[in-house]
């Protein structure tokens, strides 16, 4: 290729990115519309997509079916966008500062669905006046509302999993003091996601003396043979699977491979899922794990989806998937997201809101059985009410078992145990305040704001 | 026509010997410090300062770092993201421990801290050379991954091995909104920038390039091995050191281990092979390529308005990225620095084509 040649077609690339960036530059100029702007941020590429598409599926199909059978919250339409991240935190920080500025009162609040993603945005999410929902994930300590003023683990976060499965693994055995002398294992995502359990599983081994075994697996968690070779020499009693992504179908399949009995494997809520099992096929039998909020099947809620969203071939997945558990996960998660935006509405009025009137919204979400069910979830979820105090609203969890087809629920419901959790909660939250120089909230006088 | 030196008499060896010789250059680079400097702040928007503008400065220091050991020095590492993590560790453990301490002299100390790792991980370097010193440095890599997972000292014990750090405040200037983090940073960069270009011009610079061309003959003439390599490795794992701190500072604000993974070292390599190895500029030309081409590919489906899903524009972003890659390095191996250099040569004949 000849010099001239090669200068101009450099410029002319040159001059296309200087040009896009100009344009970017500038920014997009927003009309006053009555809508209210939800970003996503999934991530439908990379090694974790399997279990992220069916979750943004059920995220955004709430929005479409609010949109569809209401008319929006309140008549205030939802706009959405998405934004791949990749579960890359980077990405997911840059997707965090591309869309929050969008929508008429910017965004109002995001789901990150990745811990990593959670603990770098939750810096900047009191600068940005921007709620952060992370239902079942996130940090454990965000439930401090003194703190994390803009965090809402809706629903539970790790270590009230961590918990309830110690619980069950308790009853299992006759009894929490009859679990002194046996041993768990914890094999986990080698990120803050896998680590959050730790402090509260060894809390607890303490408490009632059981050997507390514990296996990283790095990401992206397809190299487990060594992991499970471990297991094998060790032969715990139970093992504690807290992965994502391919991980969990690894998992299972490695323990179909050394021989590990799948009936003594309790996968934490986002370790139950069909994308984790179906790969393993029928060694992923008796395989149990946690239920979060809401477990795997269809109700009224579904009805409308596919008479409001599906049927107009508006549905992001397939019309087979939509009872599945992540994607009701998916669905649950956009459903308080909405909620807390119609609990502040009541108070702001019915037009759209900021940030900082949806996280009140959010801190005073109040859902019974009776509204639950108007809502369509009815027999899907529990009561949850969050307050200054106390951002997660509800702990309590189920265990459901794979039978090869379907997930069944096989326990009867758990709380977790604040005894043992609060001071935990606090002891934490106050070495993040103090980290990070923050105020601690008076939730007295702040209770209003 | 423009680019000419004519009339420019030099008329002392101090005038021979500035750095921008030809005074189109000095009005060109006068120009662009103050654009940077003084009209960037009030023109560009928020998003383009922290997602863009602020990984670009800082990524473009640790190339720069990087270039010092490869492009210059010849001794080819894989795991420079190793350095910075140790950076940005040890900046975090030296704000948290002893927090009476200024950031500047924070982040000078974390940049030594470093330093004296990539000494350690530099003396492989001289018994042995190319890939075998690549692989080395690979070691490196996973060794602080794996020390910054494991050992929980570093991480103040924290349960989720994550890091938090606090605002920073020079003298009572808070560094809190997009527009201070991106001055602090330019001013940092400017710095060190002139910093490296003196250091290679400079004997150390050029017992550097002796290693690089050949380095049984530069042994042969009387340059010192060992200390040319080690000081390529500290020098330069100083700059990777500062950059890692600024990175966990003021771009990131809160990181896990993972944050410095395989996949950064990778980067930084890539950085200044299309930008050019062996060259000052050639490291902010691959700092901005590798860092603000995937997020303009990512936006440009929605800003040329074609619909695609975020998954589809997610995989032609890599797509796109790679051929350009591919593309660039096919039509100037020595990278797009080389590319600039063609440019103002044929600026000096400009209008006439030869």
């Amino acid at each position: 290729m000849k010099l001239a040649e090669k200068i101009r077609i450099l410029a002319a690339s040159v001059g296309t990115i200087a040009a896009v960036v100009a344009v970017t530059a500038s920014g997009p100029v927003q009309a006053q519309a009555k809508e209210q702007f939800f970003p996503a941020l999934p991530y439908r590429t990379g090694a974790y997509a399997p279990n992220g598409v069916p979750w943004a599926n059920g995220y955004l199909d709430y929005f479409k079916l609010i949109n569809a059978r209401d008319g929006g919250i309140g008549g205030v339409k939802i706009t959405f966008e998405e934004c791949e991240t990749g579960y890359a935190t980077d990405r997911g920080v840059e997707c965090y500062e591309r869309l929050k500025g969008k929508g008429p009162t910017r965004a109002t609040l995001f789901q990150p669905l990745s811990t990593g993603i959670t603990f770098a945005i939750t810096d900047k999410a009191p600068a940005d006046k921007m709620p952060i929902v992370t239902a079942g994930y996130g940090r454990a300590d965000s439930v401090d509302g003194t703190v994390f003023k803009w965090n809402f683990p809706l629903g539970g976060t790790y270590w009230d999993a961590a918990d309830i499965l110690i619980q069950h693994v308790g009853k299992k055995e006759g009894g929490l003091d009859k679990l002194k002398g046996k041993k768990i294992a914890l094999v986990y995502h080698d990120s803050p996601y896998g680590k959050e359990p730790i402090p509260l599983l060894e809390e607890r081994s303490k408490i009632h003396g059981f050997q507390l075994l514990l296996l990283p697996v790095t990401h992206p968690g397809v190299e487990q043979k060594a992991t499970w070779l471990q297991i094998r020499q060790q032969r715990p009693d139970y093992v504690f699977l807290w992965g994502w992504g391919v991980m969990n179908s690894t998992s299972i399949k490695e323990a179909v491979a050394t021989g590990y009995p799948r009936e003594k494997m309790y996968g934490v809520w986002w370790s139950g899922a069909e994308p984790d099992v179906i790969p393993a096929g029928d060694g992923a039998k008796g395989y149990n794990s946690l239920v979060f909020l809401a477990p795997a099947g269809q109700g009224a809620v579904h009805k409308d989806l596919i008479k409001y969203v599906y049927d107009k071939g508006q549905g992001s997945g397939k019309k087979e998937e939509i009872g599945d558990v992540l994607y009701n996960r998916g669905l649950v998660s956009a459903m308080m997201g909405v909620e807390g935006v119609k609990r502040a509405q009541f108070k702001y009025g019915k037009k759209p809101l900021t940030g900082e009137q949806v996280r009140w919204g959010l801190e005073n979400i109040a859902l019974d059985a009776a509204a639950i069910k108007k809502i369509g979830f009815g027999g899907f979820m529990d009561p949850i009410q969050t307050t200054c105090v106390d951002h997660e609203g509800s702990h309590s969890s189920r265990v459901q078992t794979w039978d090869g087809k379907k997930w069944n629920i096989t326990s009867g419901a758990y709380e977790s145990d604040l005894q043992i959790i609060k001071p935990l909660i606090r002891a934490s939250a106050a070495k993040y305040a103090a980290e990070k120089k923050i105020p601690v909230r008076d939730c007295a006088k702040d209770a209003s704001n | 026509m423009l680019y000419r030196e004519n009339g420019q008499f030099k008329t002392s060896y101090r005038q021979d010997q500035q750095m921008l010789p030809i005074l189109q250059d000095r009005i060109f680079m006068g120009l662009l410090l103050l654009f940077v400097f003084v009209v960037a702040p009030f023109v560009f928007s928020d998003y383009l300062f922290l997602s863009i503008l602020i990984p670009f400065l800082i990524l473009s220091l640790a190339a720069l770092g990087l270039n010092l050991l490869v492009g210059y020095c010849g001794q080819i590492s894989l795991g420079h993201a190793a350095f910075m993590s140790v950076g940005a560790y040890a900046a975090y453990n030296l704000a948290l421990r002893v927090p009476q301490l200024n950031f500047l002299v924070v982040m000078i100390l974390a940049g030594l801290i470093a330093a004296l790792v990539g000494l350690l991980f530099g003396i492989p370097s001289l018994r042995i050379r190319g890939l075998y010193l690549a692989v080395a440095t690979l070691a490196a890599q996973f060794f602080v991954d794996w020390a910054f997972a494991r050992v929980k000292w570093f991480t103040n014990y924290a349960s989720s091995g994550s890091v938090s750090t606090a605002t920073i405040d020079l003298f009572g200037w808070q560094i809190n909104s997009p527009v201070r983090k991106y001055l602090f940073l330019a001013a940092v960069v400017t710095l060190f920038a002139v910093l490296a270009k003196n250091l290679v011009r400079s004997h150390l610079g050029r017992a550097w390039m002796a290693m690089r061309d050949m380095d049984v003959a530069a042994e042969v003439i009387g340059i010192r091995p060992v200390y040319a390599k080690l000081t390529a490795f500290g020098v330069s794992s100083f700059y990777v050191g500062v950059a890692g701190a600024l990175w966990g500072f003021v771009h990131l604000g809160s990181w896990e281990p993972l944050a410095f993974n395989i996949t950064l070292s990778l980067n930084l390599l890539f950085m200044i092979i299309i930008g050019g190895m062996g060259s000052i500029l050639g490291s902010f030309f691959g700092a901005f390529f590798i860092v603000a081409l995937p997020i303009l590919l990512n936006q440009a489906p929605a800003l040329i308005g074609v619909e695609l899903s975020t998954a589809m524009a997610s995989h032609l972003e890599s797509i796109i990225f790679g051929a350009l890659i591919v593309f660039f390095l096919i039509v100037e191996p020595q990278g797009l620095a080389r590319l600039w250099a063609i440019g103002k040569e044929k600026l000096r004949l400009w209008p006439f084509p030869h």
